[in-house]
């Protein structure tokens, strides 16, 4: 292309444009607004006082252990929106409309992920918000919740990357919802949000503690009640590091492949 | 921007476009030229490549060989200057359903560059002349699709393009919301936009078009105006049902012979092109004279099924309108 498009100050401009329109449907859509918020509320609940008692000895003591278990459970369920949104602008022509103006050409997806990352934000601060009318203390010093916000954020961004793909391949949104949340419930499961790894088999810890949920689960605790943080976040970081190597440029790939075919 | 338009250009103007997806030959080298301020219609069947047409010349598409100029500039290395020209409205209605009609036109109009007070100015204007103004603050989703059609033509006219893509605006609607959409695209005319615009209706490219051209397995095979495809065509069709399966073929020879050419046979129905208005009184007569009892006789406006078989030899395969 031997033109020159718009600069990247507009195309900010246009990205911040689009992450508003995709927040702007949460208002016509309250589902949505449930799934971001009632959800994670009522996993927080349930896993509380119906599990607490019997893996913590005490819902309260168990409270300190699930809350940055559920922030991280969450923040993995919210991505699959990313390549719902996505595919529904790709099936429903709103992706073409989009390409066919004086824009740039990485602003739709941009917003999207922007968006994404806003929903994030809130989900986090929501739970912790609940966390601490349920008795949830910060037992670290207070930066350290910035930074468990930043980091579950980078492993968010990581991670839509995934969705991004999941969100082009699919034939329609029902297909994203439906592949995503089989494909993340082991990923999430299979980690130690729910119980300290030291309960499980020999053969499945090493599983678990290689699961960029469970560093990610670890490295928040870390950051919100003291203890050892550095392994956990660096691993998190590195599986960050990972999947936005491997499925930028796939999703990107994806992307334009089917943009070509149509 | 590394050249600018020349005055005397074409709007559009397209040379040897072709384009393969996989085994499927979807453009098989298509010239097309629009006159600045005209209407084409391209008329043709689902699978002739109209879209596959509109969306190399809206930079949606690379074609694998050929050229194309939109408003002088190059689709493919001045995509960015063709963008800034154009309006596209597409086949199936682009407006996110999640918003309201008003914040649809919004978003486009601040993505456009516009100040907030301009964009609040501008889609104000679109709600009241597409009649959406009453809808304007409820989610498009519940929109009937004559509404969609028209928040997905007036968002496609946000930023007053000089040159309007319609692929297919009246598709799957009922007949009143056709005539609005026809009247709401005579006005852009009037305004001076140029317009591209496909379909399968032979009623819809004649009441909108200048000049049509009708394709078929992604090429051009006849182009003019609507009178002069009309007249190689015949603007009408004259159907004859047989009483009885051993009536056919005596139909047949009579129609035959009436106008000089062999006409179409479904099972007992027989129809002719009605070039001339005389056909209708020469068949009752023969109809008379050879005592044939049919069950129906009747003269209808040409469909695209006519169009193509006159044109090709075999039919469009579409429903009519």
């Amino acid at each position: 292309m031997s033109e020159t498009g718009p600069g990247v100050l507009a195309g900010l401009r246009q990205t911040a444009t689009l992450a508003w329109r995709s927040l702007l449907q949460i208002r016509h859509n309250p589902w949505e607004l449930g799934d971001y918020s009632i959800q994670p509320i009522l996993f927080l609940l349930l896993f509380m006082f119906v599990f607490g008692g019997a893996i913590a000895g005490s819902t309260a003591e168990y409270l300190r252990f699930i809350l940055p278990g559920v922030i991280v459970m969450n923040m993995v369920f919210v991505t699959v929106y990313v390549g719902y949104g996505l595919n529904t602008d790709l099936t429903r022509g709103v992706f073409d409309r989009f390409r066919a103006m004086p824009i740039a050409r990485w602003a739709p997806l941009a917003g999207r992920i922007v968006a994404d990352l806003v929903k994030q934000a809130w989900c986090i601060v929501l739970l912790l918000a609940v966390g601490l009318l349920l008795g949830f203390r910060v037992e670290a010093p207070w930066p350290g919740v910035l930074t468990m916000m930043v980091l579950v954020l980078t492993v968010a961004l990581a991670m839509s990357w995934i969705m991004v793909l999941v969100g082009v391949l699919a034939r329609d949104p029902e297909h994203v919802q439906l592949f995503g949340f089989t494909a993340l419930f082991p990923v999430t499961f299979v980690s130690n949000v729910f119980v300290p790894v030291e309960t499980m088999p020999a053969w499945l810890q090493g599983v678990v503690m290689l699961n960029p949920v469970s560093l990610l689960a670890d490295a928040a605790r870390g950051l919100l009640l003291g203890g050892p943080v550095l392994t956990s976040a660096l691993g998190a970081l590195g599986w960050a590091v990972l999947l936005t190597v491997v499925f930028a440029p796939l999703s990107v790939w994806a992307l334009n492949r089917r943009l070509a075919r149509s | 921007m590394a050249e600018s338009a020349r005055p005397r250009d074409p709007a559009i103007r397209a040379h040897g476009l072709s384009k393969c997806f996989g085994p499927t030959r979807a453009l098989a080298g298509v010239d097309l030229e629009v006159p600045a301020g005209s209407v084409l219609g391209m008329l043709g069947p689902n699978g002739a490549g109209k879209t596959t047409t509109v969306r190399v010349l809206t930079t949606l598409l690379a074609p694998d060989s050929g050229d194309a100029w939109v408003g002088g500039f190059h689709v493919q290395r001045q995509a960015h200057a063709v963008r800034q020209l154009i309006g596209l409205t597409g086949q199936y209605a682009s407006v996110d359903e999640r918003l309201t009609g008003r914040e649809n036109l919004m978003m486009i109009a601040r993505l456009l560059g516009q100040s907030r007070t301009e964009a609040r100015t501008r889609t104000d204007r679109l709600l009241e002349t597409f009649s959406l103004a009453h809808a304007a603050g409820r989610a498009t989703r519940g929109y009937s699709g004559g509404m969609r059609r028209r928040l997905d033509l007036a968002a496609s006219l946000v930023g007053r393009p000089r040159i309007l893509f319609l692929d297919e605006p009246t598709t799957g609607l009922d007949p009143r919301a056709r005539l609005e959409l026809w009247q709401l695209i005579r006005e852009l005319v009037a305004e001076g936009t140029t317009v591209l615009l496909t379909t399968q209706y032979l009623e819809e490219a004649d009441a909108l078009a200048d000049e049509i051209v009708v394709v078929d397995q992604g090429r051009v095979i006849a182009s003019g105006t609507a009178e002069q495809l009309k007249s190689q065509v015949g603007a009408r069709a004259l159907v004859v049902v047989a009483a009885d399966d051993a009536e056919v073929p005596a139909l047949r020879g009579l129609l035959r012979e009436a106008c000089d050419r062999d006409p179409q046979v479904e099972g007992r129905r027989l129809s002719v092109p009605a070039a001339d208005a005389a056909l209708l009184r020469r068949v009752v007569r023969g109809l008379d004279e050879a005592s044939l009892s049919v069950e129906e006789v009747t003269l209808r406006s040409a469909s695209l099924d006519d169009v193509f078989l006159a044109l090709t030899g075999h039919g469009a395969e579409t429903p009519s309108i």
